[in-house]
């Protein structure tokens, strides 16, 4: 077959199963946590301000890997290295 | 400003938008665009708290005057809540870190095709055909890198101020696992050895990483959306996801800051720690 509409087909697949995959822990994660947070701000509502601010520290976190995993992947879709290695591309 | 819906077009238009301004000094090449731009965004944030620090009044506040001072007692208090100990560099790191690293993610907020159009009418199309400049400098992995790895080195250098250059290296190798006895000490060495390498090397890249993946990632849909929709104020579809994506964005800006600069001092409150 056709070696860059191989590699094109392939990378293209990968970056579904990035993003997909990636995606699936972030929301996972962030429900959860969220959840908690909601649970502890009925439970002690003078807490919450505290509890807002260390909730978005811990968004950021979770949501890290996923957007690690989304730029490698844009960095996979606009400037395949894979594709630039082939002699003939 | 207004592109084909044709992918080649598209793809084209990205990849320049990705372009480096790379210029070769002495036989390597450095991104010329990032390093300007990080160096006069902290020559600014400098300049604007300096010239606030000198005219403090402590009777009543100008407006600018409480917003600095809102600012760094922001900062003191995260500092405080969290480092144990003297405050009187790493404050002031903490207050750098954040509002530079801010300062350069907020340049993320700039109209994509503003320095290529400027390019346009000031120099003609073909030469703003060549010229590439990628405006924000944390959406450069070599940016961040940098950031994290002198956090890295202020760690390592904290580490060896509270317990000593050769608690230190013991600590290398007797940290997780303690084991009391000569042999135990010996057979467990190499694994808390690893343990803490994985442990040390894996703070300064996922520091970075975390970064420059929000960067790269919030910049090429911000590409995206105006490759495919945007021809300037006239496609209304265009205006609206792009303001849609950039107050998204605000929120991403501002936290990303703010997550670089709390985890900075947790490492160093965490290598400064000693029994």
């Amino acid at each position: 077959m056709d070696p860059i509409a191989l590699i094109q087909a392939y990378t293209a697949l990968g970056l579904g199963i990035i993003i997909g995959l990636g995606a699936i822990g972030a929301c996972i994660g962030i429900g959860i946590m969220g959840s908690k947070f909601l649970e502890s701000a009925a439970r002690q509502p003078e807490l919450v301000p505290m509890l807002q601010g260390r909730m978005f520290l811990l968004a950021g976190l979770i949501d890290a890997a996923f957007l690690i995993g989304v730029a490698i992947a844009m960095f996979f879709a606009f400037a395949n290295p894979l594709l630039k290695a082939l002699p003939v591309h | 400003m207004s592109e084909e819906a044709a992918s080649g077009g598209l793809t084209e238009y990205i990849q320049h938008h990705l372009t480096h301004n790379t210029v070769t000094l002495g036989g390597t090449g450095f991104h010329f665009d990032s390093w300007v731009v990080s160096l006069s965004l902290g020559l600014l944030f400098c300049f604007w708290f300096r010239s606030y620090a000198r005219k403090a009044t402590s009777g009543v506040p100008s407006k600018g005057q409480a917003f600095v001072e809102l600012i760094i007692e922001f900062v003191d208090g995260q500092v405080k809540d969290v480092f144990h100990g003297d405050r009187r560099f790493i404050a002031p790191l903490a207050l750098t870190i954040f509002m530079w690293v801010f300062f350069m993610n907020a340049m993320d907020l700039l109209p994509l095709d503003l320095i290529n159009g400027a390019v346009k009418t000031v120099a003609g199309e073909e030469t703003a055909h060549h010229t590439f400049f990628r405006a924000v400098p944390t959406a450069d992995a070599n940016t961040t890198f940098a950031m994290s790895i002198t956090v890295f080195f202020l760690t390592i250098f904290y580490s060896i101020k509270a317990k000593g250059a050769g608690g230190f290296t013991k600590e290398l190798f007797t940290a997780p696992f303690h084991s009391h006895g000569l042999v135990p000490k010996i057979l467990l060495a190499p694994f808390n050895f690893f343990l803490n390498l994985v442990e040390y090397l894996s703070k300064p890249v996922s520091l970075a990483m975390r970064l420059f993946g929000n960067m790269y990632a919030g910049e090429i849909v911000f590409m995206l959306i105006s490759g495919l929709m945007m021809s300037w104020l006239t496609f209304l579809p265009g205006v609206v996801f792009n303001t849609g994506w950039a107050i998204f964005h605000i929120l991403i800006i501002g936290l990303q800051a703010f997550i670089f600069m709390v985890l900075t001092v947790v490492y160093i409150a965490m290598a400064h720690e000693h029994h």
